[in-house]
């Protein structure tokens, strides 16, 4: 197991350190000065010199590859271009609105399609599973962007329970906050959650075939104890699998969602620096969410040997 | 979609209709779609940081008006000595900082000492090219003298990147600006909203908000709803033109079309063949029919131009008539040229939708003449360095939205490849001239040859489409500089 575990652990950083000079070079080659994009139209060639010598941008590549990369090791990501201010406090604010964002959609998702997935298994083929699949199908099909849209009409403009957009900072209160959160989540979730009652249902019906399945119920347990304590537990791997993937699509993949109800989240953040060449904010962050989702996706690998004991002595 | 927008408006409508009105605000949320980088106005080019400083905060010796007009600011009079190089301000006293310390003519020698500084940073440095010197005679007069006269040198003061900061905060200015201005900033949450705060120690009008917070809605869909939920009280640039006429008809709101300095144009890189051939440009300028231009990406809204002056500027000569639409004239231009059977080029286009949407259309337009574009879209940060920087390009479009910068044509190196000596020497001139009438002569001689070069396809002067609460009064109807200015803004009831 320590073994195992040491393994991924190399495998991550190295990853890391790959991910890092990706990174740095592919924001090389895409075209744009900061300097410029700073100064506009009316700046003269002189005083964009000027300023790019200020920024440090006329240093040699490996230089300020070298730079940067080792300011990250100290955990110092630099200062952002545009805003002056050192990027890990930019990422500290963003990442109170991006990371409870993504833990409520993933929560949410993984509510709603669970039992979803587990009616529809248990109903194969019936009006139910029918009616639960189709939306599921829907639910996959439509944009999020449009989905958070009709919500906003609904439920800001027509009944208005919830804020059109907009974040009033934790300071404000955890209900205030949680309330601007909720409808950016739901739009998040409910695509999540119908991909994901899709997997679990393909994946439990695929369990249900099982001869062990046959043995419990011959015994005589009752079909729901099979269907919760034998069948959902088997067919947890690929479920997991899924979550791990959304998990990391949720917390890098908001930019649409953050956008549409004007949250300051890092995939605004992101967004914005992209646009404006602030490529220390572009680069820090990037390398951030690849942490996460290293991160991730050990820990999935990590609950796989919890729920499927095989797995912890076979390593 | 769009039947669904109209059902829940409907209802939102009805909903809204049975709250009661209560006692005068003094609070403002107002939109705005772009986050500025930082609010220090003398630092950077973002017309976001002018929309939220702008006179609000920070003052000039003058200031712009709604109109465009040159008002005292800080400077309460002034004189000009009658070789037009001298200017004696006299300024405010009893003026305060909002951080507590006096304003006097050290701030203003500092200000602008520091903007014209060789390592200045200031973006717009061409505004104070002319002064020689600047010297405090008392603390409350300043004698500025001049290399020579320069007819726009009251108006270039009033421009945001011309604003008075104090020496012990100037280099703060970007996190926490400190002006002198009827409002003081109190909090900037990043990535979503700026709030200032009424300053109890202004020295002028008192205004009648005590609190306004610039909202960042950075996604022109989502305006609307900002507006409808009563989140947003006020866009004063309203990002979303097509949904313009929804909320015309609803009585909750006003709908303020106004004019901005923003030519919008298809500019050419004239230096690159074929485009150096004049019989080429003035085929383009026939080719184009500014009416569709302007039905198709600014929803009808645009104000045609033909030259590069805004038609609500003094100055403005009315060429409109002289490239009408004509696809005759233009195919016969090009087989003049030595193009019957046209020539390829590319179209490379910023983001905003006037360049994405108006481009679709200028490209169908050029190829009923025989021009086949190719439409390349880019980023802002590519379009600076591929179009603007190193003039890689063939045509593109993009609004121009300094005030009063025809002289862009006379700049060597510009991205236009433009070089004409007899229009240098008007704008020349132009710098030389105070006399107002003259200025006017010579900024329409100007105008024509533009127009007469077909320098590039003047299209339309971009229209600002303000959206506010219908009780809500005091914001501009015009941009003759991309501003905000809240201090004549008040709720009626």
């Amino acid at each position: 197991m320590t073994a195992y575990l040491l393994k991924r652990l190399a495998i991550a950083l190295a990853t890391l350190a790959l991910a890092s000079m990706v990174v740095f070079a592919v924001l090389e080659i895409i075209p744009g000065d900061p300097a410029r994009l700073m100064l506009g139209l009316n700046a003269s060639a002189e005083q964009v010199e000027l300023l790019r010598n200020q920024m440090g941008l006329d240093a040699p590549l490996a230089a300020r590859y070298l730079r940067w990369a080792g300011g990250l090791l100290s955990l110092d990501f630099g200062r952002s271009y545009t805003y002056s201010v050192p990027v890990i406090d930019l990422v500290r604010e963003r990442v109170v609105v991006s990371l409870p964002l993504a833990l409520i959609a993933l929560a949410l998702s993984t509510v709603i399609a669970i039992p979803v997935g587990l009616f529809s298994a248990s109903r194969r083929g019936r009006a139910g599973d029918t009616i639960a699949m189709g939306a599921a199908q829907l639910g996959v099909a439509v944009p999020n962007f449009w989905f958070a849209l009709m919500l906003i009409y609904l439920f800001a403009v027509w009944l208005r329970l919830v804020p059109a957009g907009g974040f009033p900072g934790w300071s404000a209160g955890v209900w205030p906050a949680l309330k601007s959160l909720l409808l950016p989540a739901v739009a998040l979730a409910l695509p999540q959650a119908a991909i994901l009652a899709r997997v679990t249902r393909s994946a439990l019906i695929e369990v249900l075939h099982e001869d062990y399945i046959r043995t419990a119920r011959a015994k005589g347990l009752p079909y729901r104890a099979v269907l919760w304590r034998h069948a959902l537990r088997n067919a947890m791997i690929p479920v997991l699998t899924i979550l791990g993937l959304q998990f990391a699509f949720l917390l890098a993949g908001t930019i649409i969602i953050e956008n549409i109800f004007y949250l300051p989240g890092l995939g605004r953040l992101v967004f914005q620096a992209i646009t404006q060449r602030d490529l220390i904010v572009v680069e820090s962050v990037v390398m951030l969410l690849v942490a996460a989702v290293i991160a991730v996706n050990l820990l999935v690998d990590l609950s796989y040997a919890v729920v499927d004991p095989r797995l912890r002595s076979r390593q | 979609m769009k039947l669904w927008k109209t059902i829940l408006t409907a209802a939102a409508l009805a909903l809204a209709a049975g709250t009661s009105a209560f006692a005068a605000r003094t609070d403002l949320v107002i939109g705005v779609t772009l986050e500025p980088p930082h609010l220090d106005p003398t630092a950077g080019a973002a017309a976001a940081i002018d929309e939220v400083l702008y006179a609000n905060v920070f003052e000039g010796l003058t200031r712009i008006g709604p109109n465009g007009e040159v008002l005292p600011d800080l400077a309460e009079t002034w004189t000009i000595s009658d070789d037009g190089k001298v200017y004696t301000f006299k300024l405010h006293t009893g003026v305060k900082f909002h951080d507590g310390t006096d304003f006097n003519a050290d701030d203003v020698k500092f200000s602008l000492d520091r903007a014209r500084a060789e390592d200045s940073v200031n973006a717009q440095k061409g505004l104070f090219a002319a002064i020689d010197t600047v010297e405090v005679v008392d603390p409350a007069t300043l004698k500025i003298t001049l290399k020579n006269p320069q007819g726009s040198f009251l108006y270039n003061m009033g421009w945001g990147d011309a604003v008075i900061v104090a020496p012990e905060t100037a280099d703060t200015n970007k996190e926490k600006p400190i002006g002198t201005g009827p409002f003081k900033f109190q909090n900037w949450a990043k990535g979503s909203s700026i709030t200032l705060v009424k300053s109890d120690t202004y020295w002028g009008a008192p205004v009648s908000l005590d609190k306004a917070e610039f909202r960042i809605v950075p996604d022109a869909a989502a305006a609307v709803p900002a507006l409808l939920s009563g989140d947003v009280q006020a866009f004063p640039f309203f990002p979303d033109l097509d949904s313009v006429a929804q909320v015309q008809g609803d009585p909750r709101f006003k709908v303020v079309i106004g004019s901005t300095e923003g030519e919008t144009i298809l500019s050419i890189n004239s230096k690159k063949p074929p485009f150096d051939k004049l019989q080429v440009r003035q085929a383009i300028s026939f080719a184009l029919d500014r009416k569709a231009i302007i039905d198709g990406a600014s929803a009808g809204l645009g104000v045609p131009i033909g030259s590069h002056m805004s038609p609500a500027s003094k100055a403005y000569v009315d060429l409109t008539g002289l490239y009408p639409h004509n696809v005759d004239k233009a195919r016969e231009l090009l087989k003049e040229a030595g193009f019957e059977n046209g020539f390829k080029a590319t179209l490379k286009l910023p983001p905003p939708p006037y360049a994405r949407l108006g481009g679709e259309i200028i490209a169908s337009q050029l190829r009923d003449v025989g021009i086949e574009l190719e439409i390349v879209p880019v980023e802002w940060a590519q379009w600076l360095d591929q179009v603007f920087t190193k003039k890689d390009y063939d045509l593109t479009i993009v609004s121009h939205t300094e005030p009063n910068d025809i002289d862009i044509y006379s700049r060597k190196d510009y991205y236009f490849n433009y070089d004409n000596p007899a229009f240098d020497k008007i704008i020349a001139g132009l710098n030389l001239t105070s006399d107002e009438a003259k200025r006017m002569t010579l900024l329409g001689e100007a105008q024509k040859i533009l127009a007469d070069d077909a320098v590039v396809g003047f299209l339309y002067e971009l229209p600002k489409a303000g959206v506010w609460d219908a009780k809500l009064e005091g914001l501009w109807e015009n941009a003759p500089i991309q501003a905000n200015d809240l201090t004549k803004v008040k709720w009626t009831d």
